[in-house]
């Protein structure tokens, strides 16, 4: 009972994780308040969707959405960028309301172009089914995505220790002046770090096509959770999205034992939500350049 | 931009000669610089600087523009409306005089105070479902059942937390009461940990997230996401009479106009002056012996309950409240109309929220898709190009001392960013503590081409 | 009488220590003088003993002691400072600066009401300060000299007892630099002024007491004189950060 709670918990968690850490990126290390991440993660589902109404085969397509919800995801974002908030640094809130004007204009495509009611996206046959983890049927499609998540994280993470790119995103957020002077190019950062960013909420989009069906508002259903996962995270740390993540995960898995998912839904919001009071600085704290 | 509107405009000359008193620049410039184009143009500035001292302009306006601003909408909303509109449309009208009820406290906090307030929805709710809860009670009682209609379906006792909402004055007390009280407990712990800007609005949006989800789950006692409905009367008089409905409309309509009133007050009031200066520069705030979270969060509990009056007053007029009305998307719907009136003005806030929820009803009537990208664009345009909403478009045509083609960076007729509440400002060493006006502020990014 | 007494006053960040051990009195009717190369810890010693940064050790005025109150709790002990970079309430104008200033007089409910004439204080302070022409300009349109006397007659109509000033005269010509000067002589009476300064010519001019930094640590005090021939302060500090403009010396 304990144990299938924590299954189901880290489960949550995961796709919690995904649809943050792109954010971790966006938010995190540029503090741009990108309301429009959402929608990319739904522009990531119904790339799933597309690719497999044009392969058909639903495991080769899978494999193919992955990269192409990466990328379309990813210009979304420079476009994105480009277009709009590279103007706006400056104005963090303002940031917020006109990228939620963007997320309404790509719900409105979204409708427009497939229809208001919700598509699904065929599972392929290696992931359907389940396996058993510690006493519990866990469907390998979770399991998938827990893997998937795991090495997302992984690569990012070596991403910015360990190549000249991670080091110039890291140098830009701690000071951009210095940046700047030091020869490093901040208007290609930003862009690739909000490629990056946005790339990974494409391919959130196309896992979450797994558990679920998609619809033009698939976005707003996890836009607030990834934004509290990563201000309670704590700003510019992908370690604090991670343990963030799953602990809300299994908290919510939790708290359901005895009440519904709707009232631990709540009250996990207002666990999160009263932890900020202790700690708004979230779990761990790095100066970043725009926020805290 | 706007604000500075009179003396402000003018670039800042480093020695300055004394300036003038707004008024008199304003009209000075207007009439001596005319252009040879011809002599109707005093009149058609004049009238540009008449709208701007009642719309625009971050500057408050005085007592006179106050009133006449009041009374031309008085005369709108309770004189012209009610004349010229059929049953219909004036009770739609109604459903957008609550949104400009929450528009105008929206306008305080987030306008003059600098809090982007996006769960409003929140207290929008608690007004709206307090008064849905006392009619639930009302008509069952009427009707003679023992519990309102949706209960009984599902077998349910009208449970205990239910049974104040029996009398009337608990819930108008509630409906004022409640809001304040969640908003001064949220505001106070937020504020004194000094959690602001985006943290502030993040924080606000997983609060109506929340409280939807919340509504949601209670089936059995709010009738989950139907919400409440099916109302018969309000206050004894029944609700399928027309004489009965504009009535309300009236209500409503003059609640506005007393809320507008109640802003303008506290705009111009020393507490407003205190409010603009605790957006601006919240730590200089301290030094002069202020506590910048209590000053917040007055305008975020002013704001609040206004909200809930707001929603209070939809139920009647719109015979309906489900959690779909208060979620995360209407609560930001709360604020565009704010944004592209013109979030630091008095009026900006109603008239933008009037002219929003009229301009989505009459389109999503004729053209329903195209509403959804209008509004998007409305609001990536106005928040990039006119941060100080369509307002200070009126300041726009504000003849400049250069005469026409003359650019200065100061000019108030380019969004200027000094108007933004939303600098992030560190905490931490004074040197940088809170200088929201740095040398490099003055031009405004978005204009960039 | 010694209006503010500072005792060994410690300031740490992290690891790095900004004040070790600054002790000083700043005594009423006095214009007493912080000076110290870039870094030195001064405008930190301003923080600490207005409650912005946390330190250790003793600050005392009138026998209460100062440290560990937040920032609002101070001021309202009657310590009042001015800021390196001149903050104003730029959309305000220069009337509404003053007149929130000086709300530490009134009590709370006077919030709900309008402003509807300019305080006797206010005036004073608008005369002291020159800025009676521009009372109802906009602050952020005042030049950065005139934005340093609306701070000061911010500090005026709080009528501090203490009153601490960041770098006052940075960025003002000559003839601006003098008025300043005898602005602050002529509101010394009765008030602890303590000013912070890099400019050796506007120090010499009209420093009462002067207490040189240098690396958060106190490296001289006395007055001007004493300080200037004291051959630490001329090794670290006059030797390099200033040229000694005689001919202005004696103004
Ligand atoms: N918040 C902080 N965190 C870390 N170090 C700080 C902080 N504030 C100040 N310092 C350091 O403390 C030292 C003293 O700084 P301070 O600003 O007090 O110097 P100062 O004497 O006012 O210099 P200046 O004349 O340049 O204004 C500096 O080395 C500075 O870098
Ligand atoms: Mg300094």
């Amino acid at each position: 009972m304990i144990l299938s709670q924590l299954v189901a918990g880290v489960s949550v968690g995961s796709i919690l994780l995904l649809a943050a850490v792109g954010l971790a990126l966006t938010f995190g290390q540029m503090g741009v308040i990108n309301m429009a991440h959402g929608e990319f993660i739904m522009v990531g589902a119904y790339t799933a969707y597309v690719v497999q109404s044009v392969l058909g085969h639903a495991g080769i397509s899978l494999l193919v959405a992955i990269p192409t919800a990466f990328l379309v995801g990813g210009l979304l974002g420079v476009l994105l960028e480009q277009l709009l908030i590279r103007h706006m640094y400056h104005r963090p809130l303002d940031t917020l309301l006109a990228t939620f004007g963007v997320g309404i204009i790509l719900q409105q495509l979204a409708r427009d172009v497939f229809g208001a009611p919700a598509v699904d996206v065929r599972t392929p046959s290696w992931l359907q089914g389940s396996v058993e983890i510690l006493g519990t049927a866990v469907p390998t499609s979770r399991i998938f995505i827990l893997g998937l998540v795991v090495a997302v994280v992984a690569g990012l993470s070596l991403l910015m220790t360990h190549t000249a790119l991670g080091r110039r995103i890291r140098a830009v957020v701690l000071n951009r002046n210095l940046a700047e002077t030091s020869g490093i190019s901040t208007r290609s950062t930003d862009r690739l770090t909000f490629f990056i960013g946005s790339g990974l909420a494409g391919v959130a989009g196309v896992t979450i096509t797994l558990i679920g069906s998609t619809s033009p508002t698939l976005g707003t259903s996890y836009i607030v959770d990834a934004f509290l996962v990563v201000v309670a995270g704590g700003i510019g740390r992908i370690k604090g999205a991670v343990i963030a993540a799953f602990s809300l995960g299994i908290l919510q898995a939790f708290i359901e034992v005895g009440t519904t998912a709707s009232i631990a839904k709540f009250l996990v919001l207002v666990i999160v939500v009263a932890f900020l009071q202790i700690r708004p600085q979230g779990l761990f704290s790095v100066r970043t350049r725009s926020l805290a | 931009m706007s604000i500075t509107a009179t003396g402000g405009t003018s670039r800042p000359t480093p020695d300055a000669a004394p300036r003038t008193p707004q008024r008199a620049s304003a009209s000075a410039r207007g009439t001596g610089r005319t252009l040879p184009t011809g002599k109707a143009l005093p009149t058609g500035k004049a009238l540009l600087a008449g709208l701007r001292r009642l719309t625009g302009g971050p500057e408050v306006p005085g007592p006179r523009h106050a009133m006449i601003g009041l009374g031309l909408l008085a005369l709108g909303l309770l004189v012209l409306a009610p004349m010229l509109l059929t049953d219909f449309r004036l009770n739609q009208l109604g459903r957008f005089i609550c949104y400009a009820i929450v528009a105008v406290g929206i306008g305080l906090a987030w306008g003059r105070g600098g809090m982007l307030t996006l769960g409003q929805g929140v207290f929008f709710g608690l007004g709206a479902y307090a008064m849905a809860m006392h009619m639930q009670l009302a008509d069952a009682e009427l009707q003679g059942l023992a519990a309102p209609q949706f209960m009984l379906t599902f077998g349910a006792d009208v449970p205990w937390w239910w049974e104040p909402f029996r009398s009337g004055l608990f819930t108008v007390a509630a409906i004022l009461l409640l809001p304040a009280v969640v908003a001064v407990v949220l505001g106070l712990s937020v504020f004194t940990r000094r959690v602001k800007g985006a943290y502030f609005a993040i924080l606000n949006q997983a609060m109506v997230f929340a409280f939807a989800v919340l509504l949601v789950g209670q089936q059995a006692t709010l009738n989950g996401s139907n919400g409440l409905s099916g109302f018969q009367s309000f206050l004894g008089f029944s609700l399928y009479d027309p004489a009965n409905r504009r009535a309300i409309y009236l209500l409503a309509a003059a609640v506005l106009i007393l809320l507008v009133a109640i802003a303008w007050w506290m705009m111009r009031s020393r507490f407003g002056e205190l409010l603009v200066a605790t957006r601006d520069a919240e730590e200089r705030v301290r030094f002069l012996g202020y506590n910048p979270a209590l000053i917040k969060t007055a305008a975020f509990a002013t704001a609040a309950v206004m909200a809930s009056i707001g929603g209070a007053l939809f139920v009647p007029l719109v015979g309906i409240i489900s959690p779909a009305e208060i979620g995360v998307v209407p609560s930001i719907a709360f604020v565009i109309g704010v944004a592209i009136g013109g979030r630091a003005t008095l009026f900006g806030p109603v008239i933008g929220a009037l002219a929003v929820a009229w301009a989505e009803s009459s389109l999503a009537e004729t053209f329903p898709s195209g509403w959804s990208y209008l509004q998007g664009l409305l609001l990536v345009l106005v928040i990039a190009i006119l941060p100080g909403g369509v307002a200070s478009i009126l300041t726009r045509f504000r003849p400049r001392d250069g005469g026409p083609g003359s650019d200065h960076p100061h000019d108030s007729g380019q969004p200027d960013l000094r108007d933004l509440p939303d600098q992030p400002d560190q905490p931490g060493h004074s040197d940088r503590a809170d200088h929201p006006t740095q040398p490099d502020l003055t031009v405004q990014e978005g204009d960039r081409p | 009488m010694t209006a503010l007494s500072i005792r060994d006053l410690r300031v740490r960040f992290g690891a790095f220590t900004a004040v070790g051990g600054v002790s000083f009195d700043a005594a009423d009717d006095e214009v007493h003088f912080l000076i110290g190369p870039n870094g030195a810890g001064k405008t930190t010693c301003v923080d600490a003993i207005t409650g912005l940064v946390r330190g250790s050790g003793s600050v005392t005025m009138g026998g209460t002691e100062l440290l560990g109150r937040s920032v609002q709790a101070t001021a309202r002990r009657g310590v009042g400072r001015t800021f390196q970079t001149a903050s104003v309430f730029e959309q305000l104008t220069v009337v509404q600066n003053l007149d929130i200033a000086a709300g530490l007089h009134r009590r709370w409910p006077a919030l709900l009401g309008m402003r509807r004439s300019v305080e006797p204080r206010v005036e004073q302070a608008l005369r002291d300060t020159g800025l009676t022409e521009l009372q109802d300009a906009a602050a952020g349109t005042l030049s950065h000299g005139q934005k340093q006397w609306l701070e000061i007659g911010m500090l005026l109509v709080q009528d501090a007892q203490a009153l601490m000033l960041d770098e006052p005269v940075a960025g003002m010509s000559h003839d601006e630099r003098v008025a300043t000067g005898e602005l602050l002589h002529r509101v010394k009476r009765g008030r602890a002024v303590v000013v912070v300064e890099h400019d050796m010519e506007f120090m010499r001019t009209f420093a009462s007491r002067v207490t040189v930094l240098h690396q958060g640590q106190v490296l001289s005090q006395g007055s001007v004189t004493e300080v200037q021939e004291d051959p630490r302060v001329q090794e670290v500090y006059l030797g390099t950060a200033a040229q000694p403009e005689e001919e202005l010396v004696h103004a």
